[in-house]
């Protein structure tokens, strides 16, 4: 675990010597912001429903962003044979900028938004199970999405290229059950309707707490991970 | 785990090492052993399997055949063993140019698990002689500082075996030197492996040359006994003040003479070749004062460690 420690605290100080960081927290801030202030204006609703699925959207497309650079830069810049020689598992380093990023994303991004809540409370008490699922829901499908954005960075030495695929993989399993939709009826039909993200969503939302929802944003992580250190394992043969 | 350990206790013992990328061979049936405390020298063209060899032992890649071992664990199968006791320097220095000299040191020194890392850090930057960069960030040093920030980085955790893939590069001749004899008083405690282009670095600090071309070894030994197995014989050198058509004819009749080559006829210019181990100077001098050419120099021609390298790895063709 240390090992892993290592390559995440050293990822965390990257992101803050870089604009990055400040410039994804603020657009992400900004953006939610307007929607959270469109929301509460016309839905005149002391509760976070819908904001909250705006949020999820407005980081499925951010967070390719946040995880670009993590694999793709340490192989274009040589440094990822300094990783790989070192005495650590390639899980590790993987699962280290991973977490690199998770943090990130829990700290400035979804951290501030607690704030949010508190402007609710003006308008009246909230009901605080949903929020706090809707929260739960958040971070785990950021973790999803990171995880897509970890595995695209492992496949290429180009953050742009990463960036796209990590953004293409992702907007896919968002809207996966309209796929799902066009083969009516069936097993593939099913596996689909389960890959889509919303779905998982919208139960979190309500304030319920499905084990099939946290198992399904488990899941997602665990093989997005473990499939980017299958490519990092691949280099090695090349 | 440590079997098969040799009565030599060769720290870096390589069998028939065997690499291939699609369909071109990297390396092709490499073996050599490499005893504790040994400085070996890597040279050979660019492409000749010099990183490929260390990637294998540094366990980067493993090979397609053949097995490797670092103080007795097998790079593939104990990689994090054989890992926890190398240092190695790539050929693309891997550093992370927005941290600092020391906090970069330090991440290098956890990935290791270091254990005293503020005192083996500054042992490192004292070895590398980067002691005032500390705080620095690396983007902004110059290459050479870069490539010793690169050694210092191999050597925090003090390891067994360093591993060193052109360590001298882009350096300036007085960092070249502090590099060499950094590496000249790591030896002995440390096995180290280098590579480089620079000839007179393997006579210099290497106790043993391994010539590499085309994937294979195609000659191991120590640099001076090398130069002399290629020589084959011993070359004169012969200037005289009166240059002769005679001259080569009448030297070639001295005993042991092989062959005499005028070099530069009318600069009266010769060079003369003599059998192995002996030396006919004495008896050629006594010739071109007998004969009253105006002897003005005679001296033994060595065969530069360039053109030992330049003789084994280049085929007449492309010497033509």
């Amino acid at each position: 675990m240390t090992n892993v420690w290592t390559i995440t605290w050293r990822e965390l100080k990257a992101y803050f010597v870089s604009p990055l960081a400040y410039i994804l927290s603020a657009a992400f801030l900004a953006l939610s912001g307007v929607f959270f202030a469109f929301d509460i204006t016309y839905g005149r609703q002391a509760s976070m429903q819908n904001s909250l699925v705006t949020v999820i959207f407005i980081f499925l497309i951010l967070a390719p962003a946040l995880t670009m650079r993590l694999l793709a830069e340490e192989q274009r810049m040589g440094t990822l044979e300094l990783l790989l020689t070192s005495p650590l598992h390639d899980w590790q380093v993987v699962v280290g900028k991973f977490l690199g990023s998770f943090i990130l994303f829990a700290v400035m991004l979804v951290a501030p938004m607690l704030y949010y809540v508190l402007i609710l409370t003006v308008f009246g008490p909230p009901d605080y199970g949903p929020l706090a699922t809707g929260y739960l829901g958040l971070l785990l499908l950021g973790a999803s999405f990171l995880s897509i954005g970890v595995f695209a960075s492992s496949l290429t030495q180009n953050q742009v290229i990463a960036f796209f695929v990590g953004e293409v993989v992702a907007i896919i399993m968002w809207v996966a059950d309209a796929f799902g939709g066009l083969l009516g009826s069936g097993a593939a039909a099913d596996a689909l309707n389960y890959l889509v993200i919303t779905r998982h969503y919208r139960d979190l939302m309500r304030g319920v707490v499905d084990t099939t929802d946290v198992v399904y944003a488990l899941s997602v992580i665990a093989v997005s991970l473990f499939l980017a250190t299958q490519v990092l394992q691949t280099r090695r043969w090349r | 785990m440590p079997d098969d350990v040799s009565p030599r206790a060769a720290t870096i013992q390589v069998q028939n090492l065997t690499k291939v990328y699609g369909y071109t061979e990297a390396l092709r049936d490499v073996s050599f052993d490499v005893g504790k405390g040994e400085v070996l020298g890597f040279l050979g063209p660019n492409g000749a399997g010099k990183t490929t060899t260390m990637r294998i032992l540094t366990g980067f890649m493993p090979p397609s055949s053949g097995t490797a071992r670092v103080a007795g664990y097998d790079v593939f199968y104990d990689s994090i063993e054989v890992r926890k006791r190398i240092g190695y320097l790539p050929e693309t220095v891997p550093l992370y140019t927005e941290m600092s000299v020391w906090d970069y040191l330090d991440f290098a020194a956890r990935l290791r698990g270091v254990a005293q890392r503020d005192q083996a850090i500054e042992r490192a930057m004292e070895m590398t002689n980067i002691g005032d960069k500390a705080d620095t960030l690396i983007g902004k040093l110059s290459k050479g500082y870069r490539q010793r920030v690169g050694i210092a980085q191999a050597v925090v955790h003090n390891p067994e075996v360093l591993i060193l893939d052109e360590p001298t590069i882009g350096l300036d001749p007085k960092q070249i030197i502090e590099i060499r004899n950094l590496i000249k008083s790591l030896a002995g405690d440390h096995t180290v492996i280098l590579s480089t282009h620079i000839l007179p670095e393997v006579s210099q600090i290497c106790s043993r040359v391994l010539i590499i071309n085309e994937g294979k070894i195609v000659a191991e030994d120590t640099p001076a006994r090398l130069a002399a197995r290629v020589r084959g014989a011993e070359h004169v050198y012969l200037q005289v003040a009166k240059p002769a058509p005679e001259i080569p004819a009448e030297i070639e009749k001295v005993q042991g003479v092989l062959g005499v080559q005028a070099k530069d006829a009318a600069a009266g210019v010769y060079e003369i070749e003599t059998t192995p181990n002996t030396d006919r100077r004495a008896d050629i001098a006594a010739l071109a004062v007998q004969r009253g050419w105006g002897l003005l120099e005679l001296r033994p021609v060595s065969l530069s460690l360039e053109e030992v390298f330049l003789k084994l790895t280049t085929t007449e063709e492309e010497a033509a």
